[in-house]
């Protein structure tokens, strides 16, 4: 094997070029709708995403599931179109276009040759402004949530994911149950409640429309003034979501899984909300301690151990406090020996400062992959539309990168120490008990019980 | 829309393509090895895929697990695949980064072996092993990925196999395989190196030269073990699987033109037609009309060795039997074989790809993978620039021919997910057993 002389050298990085955000304008129409346009002209492709403010959070109580019922629904007929009818048209167009609720918005989005947005555009304010939610297609949209459920029971990702929620937050709180509807809500909601959801709350009045791509400022603004400028009245502002926890005490959780192969283990607690003044040292302190590859949990469970294909935490962000949550899996028989250095990580950044060497890692990562996040059109889209739900500054892309670079050791040190609970800490688990109750109680990390797969606790 | 393509090769063998766009600072960087699953020897499956992890545990001059940390910490993305007959690794990084991404990979095509310890090899194939459990083992439905390659393809098939690898085999894979694999198949004539984004032609071609200019090229590599198949399977393949899922699932294979070949892209508009979409036929008949299905889809593996398959992937609605799903998904198959296509179903799909594929081109890395695929399967990248147009030439006429000639009881290979606990479903599979004799 040959070697030269050059190739044992790493090179340095050359002079970074400059980087903006995509250049927007907001405006507002008459009836209150906010309107940005990006305009990006790389190629002939236009994103367009709406926000209403309809997610999850502002459903009755009982309705559990509404949002994403609602905002599916929409394209399944209009007063001129029935659901078949509306799909082939978007789609003969090219266009790819859907509706989806999570806990804090409504978002529809579409994203389409430039060449087509006019019509595109047309048929997509047909699909907010005249739905007329056909008995029968909400009947199969319950249906096949209904499956998503009964899948769930053998699915142990999501199925720990869902039970990690129900273990880290009080009942009373809407985050403890299913984003998009139990059961049982989902088979109490009718056709009525979905139109009062609907004339409630979309509305234009703290709705956005968001269009990024090949469009100008003033063409698009004409459009949403030709299409949305007759819609009129305002969505009223959602209650504050409860999101107090469970308990405040540790406690282990087992989800019961005959024979599997593996553990899914969730641990966590309640963290902070999308608007925490700390929301930067937070991030910066979640890439080292599990977000990144190169982050404590990865490398302790992945490359020192092998435990598992991959581990990581995040902070969910969310208008209320999401959940902060170590996520893996891993062989059932060291289940317990897993839990354990995931609670000794956590402990860890508790302790002591980041080193200046490992705090760059994570600041030079966000920083620098902060151009890589908005190639697409729908990306851009898409993080519009997250500045209008969460109703962040106007610069807020511009002084991104500021505000990474910005953050010090001394300030991951103090959001470890407040914002992560080791005496808070659920440990979720959804495996084989035989295998992994007796380590997991033997690991004394608080009282152990166990679940069957739709929650119930087993005597 | 035209991507900008410029290639060259270096006297070592590899082959360079370079497509400039200065919209944005970054760069993408994207390697093919033309070595995958199908490259294994007997009693070795899933080792392409091992050494693929092998490949982010150090070089000569990088340490263990170091080139995802330079990577993240130079502001970049990375990762690499393994798939049937490539190897892919890629990472995009702020265009004044484009050097290290560079070096980086040349360390590793030209001295990977140095940093090869048997304890690393133990690590990364424990982790393999977790992989396999999570992706596979347990995961409802999971095996399909194994299977149906198996159902599809000769037991001697390179295709046949489990990309992942069994745990047996994972067990013995010895530092020695690691070093024979590298020599063999790591080699710069058989690899394409791909550029895409913001950098400087002469520099990127100057760097490329100083960095992998001294790589010397392979001896070689054993041809694959015959690859040729009949145009057809030349009979209805079954396979019931009992598994702890709740919804039965369908899987109903055809074997399909090898991609690349004009008759591809006609496959690729049928299986579009059938289960791309709100207005594919399987959502309109099987989702919205019907109610027999929760979930359709149908897509082509993409595999341009041999033969590809065209796949109806169905899952049933809760309390439809396995055997009424089976016989509807065929319902579907056998009116789209009888009748034939529209133009306007013609139309509806081929839109739906050129939206996705203009969408992918926005990405830098999407767009070196793009690049270094045609590069790889075909010679020549700027097959990218005629992607558009190749599916706007498909007609009606030859989507209903090829449905004809492909979607036919001769060539069908059923592989069916069924919940293991329901005596219902229990009572179904003789039923489908006799439907099986009959499609034969």
């Amino acid at each position: 094997m040959s070697t030269t002389a050059s190739s044992a050298t790493r090179p340095q990085a050359g002079p970074p070029r400059d980087y903006r955000f995509p250049f927007f304008e907001r405006v507002t129409l008459d009836n209150g709708l906010s309107v940005i346009v990006a305009p990006v002209h790389k190629l002939p492709i236009v994103s367009a995403a709406l926000v209403v403010d309809a997610g999850a959070s502002s459903e009755s109580p009982g309705a559990d599931g509404v949002a994403q019922l609602t905002a599916r629904a929409l394209t399944e007929g209009t007063r001129r179109r029935n659901g078949d009818t509306l799909g082939e048209q978007f789609e003969r167009w090219g266009a790819a276009m859907g509706a989806a609720a999570d806990w804090d918005a409504a978002v529809v989005a579409m994203t389409v040759l430039a060449p087509r947005l006019d019509e595109a555009m047309a048929l997509f304010a047909e699909v907010v402004l005249e739905p007329v939610f056909p008995e029968r297609e909400l009947a199969r949209l319950k249906a096949e949530r209904l499956a998503d459920l009964l899948q769930l029971q053998t699915e142990p990702r999501g199925l720990a994911d869902e039970m990690f929620s129900r273990f880290v937050y009080r009942a009373a709180s809407r985050y403890a149950r299913p984003e998009h509807g139990s059961v049982a809500s989902v088979r109490a909601i009718d056709r009525g409640i979905v139109e009062r959801f609907y004339n409630a709350r979309y509305r234009p009045g703290g709705s956005t429309l968001v269009l990024a791509g090949d469009v100008s400022v003033a063409d698009g603004v004409t459009l949403a003034q030709r299409l949305f400028g007759e819609w009129s009245g305002a969505t009223p502002t959602a209650a504050a979501v409860d999101d107090g926890p469970a308990r405040t005490t540790r406690a282990v959780h087992i989800v019961r899984k005959e024979g599997a192969p593996q553990s899914e283990i969730r641990i966590g607690h309640v963290g902070l909300p999308r608007n925490h003044p700390d929301y930067f040292p937070a991030l910066i302190l979640n890439g080292l301690l599990g977000g990144l590859f190169s982050s404590r949990i990865n490398l302790n469970l992945r490359e020192v151990h092998a435990y598992t294909y991959g581990a990581h935490s995040s902070f969910e962000w969310r208008r209320g406090a999401g959940p902060f949550v170590v996520s893996t899996a891993v062989k059932s028989d060291v289940t317990a020996a897993a839990a354990s250095e995931i609670l000794i990580e956590i402990a860890r950044i508790r302790a002591d400062a980041v080193s200046e060497d490992e705090l760059t890692l994570a600041t030079s990562y966000l920083d620098g992959i902060f151009p890589i996040r908005y190639e697409t059109t729908d990306s851009i889209a898409r993080a519009l539309a997250a500045l209008a739900i969460y109703e962040l500054p106007a610069d807020y892309f511009d002084s991104y990168r500021a505000n990474i670079r910005r953050v010090t050791a001394v300030d991951v040190l103090h959001a470890a120490d407040r914002y992560l609970h080791p005496d808070q800490l659920q440990l979720v688990v959804v495996g084989d008990p035989s295998v992994i109750e007796a380590p997991l109680a033997a690991l004394d990390a608080g009282p152990v019980s166990v679940h069957d797969a739709e929650g119930k606790a087993e005597q | 829309m035209r991507v900008p393509i410029v290639t060259f090769r270096l006297a070592n063998g590899l082959f360079v393509t370079l497509s400039e766009d200065h919209t944005a600072p970054i760069v993408a960087v994207n390697l093919w090895y033309h070595v995958g699953s199908a490259n294994e020897r007997a009693g070795r499956t899933g080792f392409a895929h091992l050494f693929e992890h092998m490949l982010f545990q150090g070089s000569a001059h990088v340490g263990a697990n170091e080139h995802f940390e330079i990577v993240q910490r130079a502001g970049g993305t990375l990762n690499g695949s393994t798939w049937l007959d490539r190897t892919n690794y890629f990472e995009t990084v702020p265009s004044n980064q484009l050097a290290i991404a560079l070096w980086l990979e040349a360390d590793r095509m030209g001295q990977l072996l140095p940093a090869m310890t048997q304890q690393k090899l133990d690590t990364q194939r424990d982790v393999v092993k977790n992989e396999r459990r999570w992706s596979v083992d347990n995961q409802p439905y999971g095996t399909w990925w194994e299977r149906l390659p198996a159902l599809s393809f000769p037991p001697e098939h390179p295709f046949h196999h489990s990309l992942i690898g069994s745990m047996e085999d994972l067990s013995e894979a010895s530092l020695e395989d690691v070093a024979q694999f590298f020599a063999t198949y790591y080699t710069p004539d058989n690899a394409v190196l791909s550029i895409a984004g913001d950098f400087d032609p002469a520099e990127a071609r100057l760097l490329v030269e100083q960095y992998f200019g001294g790589i010397p090229r392979g001896g070689g590599k054993p041809t694959l073990r015959p690859m040729e198949v009949p145009a057809r399977f030349g009979e209805w393949r079954r396979e019931v699987v009992r598994d702890a899922v709740m919804l039965p699932r369908l899987f109903l294979a055809f074997r399909a033109p090898v991609f690349g070949s004009d008759a591809h892209y006609v496959a690729t508009v049928l299986a579009a037609i059938l289960g791309t979409g709100k207005g594919s036929r399987f959502q309109h008949s099987l989702v919205r009309d019907r109610e027999i299905a929760s979930e359709a889809s149908a897509f082509t593996f993409d595999l341009a060795k041999a033969a590809d398959i065209l796949i109806a992937d169905v899952t049933a609605r809760p309390g439809i039997s396995a055997t009424t799903l089976e016989a509807e998904v065929v319902r579907e198959i056998d009116r789209v074989r009888t009748n034939g296509v529209t133009a306007e179903e013609v139309e509806r799909a081929v839109a739906l790809l050129e939206t996705a594929l203009v969408s992918a081109l926005q990405s830098a890395g999407d767009r070196a993978d793009k690049l270094s695929m045609f590069a790889t399967y075909f010679g020549d990248p700027a097959l990218v620039n005629e992607q558009t147009a190749r599916y706007q030439q498909v007609t009606a006429a030859q989507v209903s021919a090829l449905a004809r000639d492909l979607l036919g009881e001769d060539n069908r290979a059923t592989l069916l997910y069924v919940p293991a606990e329901s005596q219902v479903e229990a009572s179904a599979d003789a039923e489908i057993g006799e439907t099986a004799g009959a499609g034969r």
